[in-house]
């Protein structure tokens, strides 16, 4: 982009207020960013030869210690994975993008595409448990890293989107009893915190089954995930169904359809096409809320990089572990907000036509 | 009428009927289980653990405590804790908020880009882990011999945050009284100032009222009691600081964390209030030769809030649910209290009953107050 004279005057110095307001942040900007450049590469320790973390110590918080991150990165990743099954979770990462890539993509919204995510995760499912194939099993509790963070936002919200249908369609229903308990249902789970649902998963839902029946941790926080997000894309769905004229249910209940197929041939494929972006604004937020989990101890991303310095070694290096594990969720929110507005203006556009 | 399921009324009944008896049979089914469970694992039922004495410790509290008061007494500090950094969050996130997305407007580039970046940076990361960060880069400072002095008479170190406080007096009560007072009597102006310029149609300017009753006269009464004014300020005494308040390290870095999280989500809404007013507003307004100050406080933002309001609502609720991430981080609010206690007392039921009791009674009275305040900024239809 060629910067031209002019387009600085009236966009830098336009006013003595605009040129002191730009004067100040490029001042606070370049402070900044020297400050961050020598925190980050000037002084930082790239390795520590032995795993002696004296030289790290030395530097006293001056310097980056990236030394933790190249160390631990194997642990952040994939928590407590046997070491030498870790390509499996590796692979699962691979296969949860690639999901999300073909997902992305408009020409592939068809019936068969939930034919497509249930391959797919039932392939991450086979991966991560093993047992068949000649895997290894891996038990639940072992699980962590980033896959489980993948696991618990996308099983979230892939699961709760039927229930989500249907609860909204129950909110919009006529029949008192049934719009009553989908309003309650709502409102109870959008009123509480998300950490007091995983409360109820990880100590009251053992109360709840009956005695011999135990469900792994990470089983009991993806339902209470699930359940929470159903309550909130239900308002979702809800949204997409009322923005439907009303000439559109009139329609269909003259062609003499019933409630099921005016719903599943008319109302739906119309209304879930609006509700796309919103959808994957929820999503958005589910993916970091299930860093959550990490309360009631279950290793997802977050949780796994909080452990990792623990270690009396490596223990003072938070900073630069967090901003690794920050990155990488950065990189799958802003990827996936960035595709959300575009959606929405492309919709947009062609609703406008 | 014959009665058979074609009939829709009657269908309706029956799907109703049969839907309601499932829901009845499950939860039904749940209590048993969870009867029996309690019983097998000897766990005691009800609310009776809330007069037991509760042996918790609580390092911040608004009323006293002692760890030999009640549970119930602990709870209620936590509640109160919750209430505390909410209450406060709310504030400052909508400042904060409010300036970002007005920066976000600006014809500055520098200034907007920056806006941009930082509403863009703090949505797209976990608050929890924006939390952890925080914290952790709070207890990396150095401690109170090293503290850092952002401001004269203001350190920060891996204690917390200190400043300099009043020494507070009766006088000053009287003097916050008068300003209360002096604030009423200028509502009260205000509404008569209005209502003589609706009949003669000549504007009274109600700041210089405003000005006397609320700051000259409880500046007058002020000197007169002897300007009682004793400034505590912190000061190192040996190992640790003296004096000040201290805002721990836990609930600035909750504080700070909710803020600049809840900050990101309040500048976008602004932004899309403000966006939402039409060019045309602006344009008439310019067109009556008001000042830009002017045109936003009194005909843009005015319609703008009504935009506005709704989604900033629900950010309101999220900070005060999203508070509940303190547990994490050790402030001891209602969520870190409770979950004490539940592992103390074993009452898992109750301690979680508690907690959401306490957020769907805040999340109903934040909905009830801005439901109202929403009504009262609609437009009224003719």
């Amino acid at each position: 982009m060629p910067i031209h004279l002019s387009w600085v005057r009236a966009n830098l110095f336009s006013s003595w207020l605009s040129t002191a307001v730009t004067l100040l942040l490029a001042y606070l900007i370049a402070r900044g960013l020297i400050a961050m450049l020598d925190w980050s590469i000037v002084k930082a320790v790239w390795s520590v030869p032995g795993g002696d973390t004296e030289i790290c110590r030395a530097l006293r918080g001056s310097g980056a210690c990236w030394a933790v991150v190249g160390t631990k990165y194997r642990f952040i990743l994939f928590g407590a994975y046997p070491y030498d099954e870790q390509w499996r979770p590796a692979v699962c990462i691979a296969l949860f993008v690639a999901l999300y890539a073909l997902s992305a993509n408009r020409a592939l919204w068809r019936r068969e595409l939930v034919l497509v995510w249930l391959a797919i995760l039932g392939a991450i499912g086979v991966l991560m448990w093993g047992g068949v194939f000649g895997l290894v099993a891996v038990p639940q509790d072992r699980w962590g890293g980033l896959p489980v963070t993948l696991i618990l936002a996308t099983f979230g919200i892939a699961l709760a989107f039927p229930i989500a249908i249907l609860v909204a369609l129950g909110r919009r229903s006529d029949m008192p009893a049934i719009r009553w308990l989908c309003i309650a249902y709502i409102e109870l789970i959008r009123g509480v915190p998300l950490i007091s649902l995983l409360f109820v998963a990880s100590v009251i839902f053992p109360l709840f089954l009956p005695e011999g029946l135990e469900l792994d941790k990470l089983l009991r926080a993806q339902i209470a995930i699930i359940l929470f997000a159903a309550a909130y894309l239900a308002e979702v769905v809800r949204g997409g169904l009322q923005s439907l004229s009303d000439g559109q249910y009139e329609a269909a209940d003259a062609l003499g359809l019933g409630y099921w197929r005016k719903t599943s041939l008319v109302i739906l494929p119309q209304a879930l096409r609006q509700v796309i972006p919103p959808l994957v604004n929820t999503f958005i937020a589910l993916f970091k809320d299930t860093s959550l989990v990490l309360i009631i101890g279950i290793f997802d991303l977050l949780s796994a990089a909080k452990t990792a310095i623990v270690e009396p070694a490596w223990q003072g290096f938070g900073v630069e572990v967090y901003l690794v594990v920050a990155s990488i969720y950065f990189a799958f929110c802003f990827a996936m907000s960035r595709y959300s507005q575009a959606l929405e203006g492309h919709l947009l556009r062609k609703t406008r036509r | 009428m014959t009665i058979s399921l074609s009939d829709r009324a009657f269908r309706a009944i029956v799907i109703q009927a049969v839907v309601v008896a499932l829901v009845a049979a499950a939860g039904w089914y749940l209590v048993a289980n969870t009867l029996r469970n309690l019983d097998l694992r000897g766990i005691a039922t009800g609310f009776g653990f809330l007069w037991r004495e509760a042996g918790l410790p609580i390092a911040e509290s608004p009323i006293a405590y002692a760890p030999t008061d009640n549970y119930g007494r602990a709870l209620l500090i936590g509640v109160l804790n919750t209430l505390k950094v909410a209450a406060i969050g709310v504030v400052l996130a909508t400042l904060l908020g409010t300036a970002i997305g007005i920066a976000r407007l600006s014809k500055n580039w520098l200034l907007c880009r920056l806006s941009a970046i930082y509403v863009e940076f703090l949505r797209d990361l976990p608050l929890l882990l924006q939390l952890l960060f925080w914290y952790t880069l709070l207890q990396i400072l150095p401690g109170p011999r090293g503290a850092l002095q952002p401001l004269p008479g203001v350190y920060l170190s891996n204690r917390g945050l200190l400043f300099p406080s009043l020494v507070w007096e009766g006088a000053h009560l009287a003097i916050l009284g008068l300003a209360a007072l002096g604030l009423l009597l200028t509502i009260v102006y205000r509404r008569i100032a209005r209502a003589a310029q609706l009949r003669d149609g000549r504007h009274r300017p109600v700041w210089p009222a405003a000005c006397l009753l609320m700051l000259a006269a409880p500046a007058i009464a002020w000197a007169a009691l002897g300007r009682p004014a004793e400034i505590d300020v912190p000061t190192l005494q040996g190992f640790n600081f003296h004096g000040g308040v201290l805002v721990s390290p836990e609930f600035f870095a909750l504080l700070f964390g909710l803020v600049t999280y809840t900050a990101a989500f309040i500048a976008e809404i602004v932004r899309a209030g403000i966006l939402a007013v039409s060019p045309g507003q602006w344009e008439a307004a310019r067109a009556l030769g008001l000042p830009t100050g002017l045109i936003l406080g009194k005909i843009v933002l005015p319609q703008a809030l009504r935009v506005i309001v709704p989604p900033l609502t629900s950010q309101y609720l999220n900070l005060t649910k999203n508070s509940s991430l303190a547990v994490a981080i050790g402030y001891q609010d209602i969520v870190s209290v409770a979950n004490t206690a539940l592992n103390q007392t074993g009452q898992a039921i109750e301690g979680i009953a508690i907690i959401m009791a306490v957020y769907l009674s805040i999340s109903l009275s934040i909905s009830l107050f801005m439901n109202w305040f929403d009504r009262r900024t609609t437009l009224k239809g003719r």
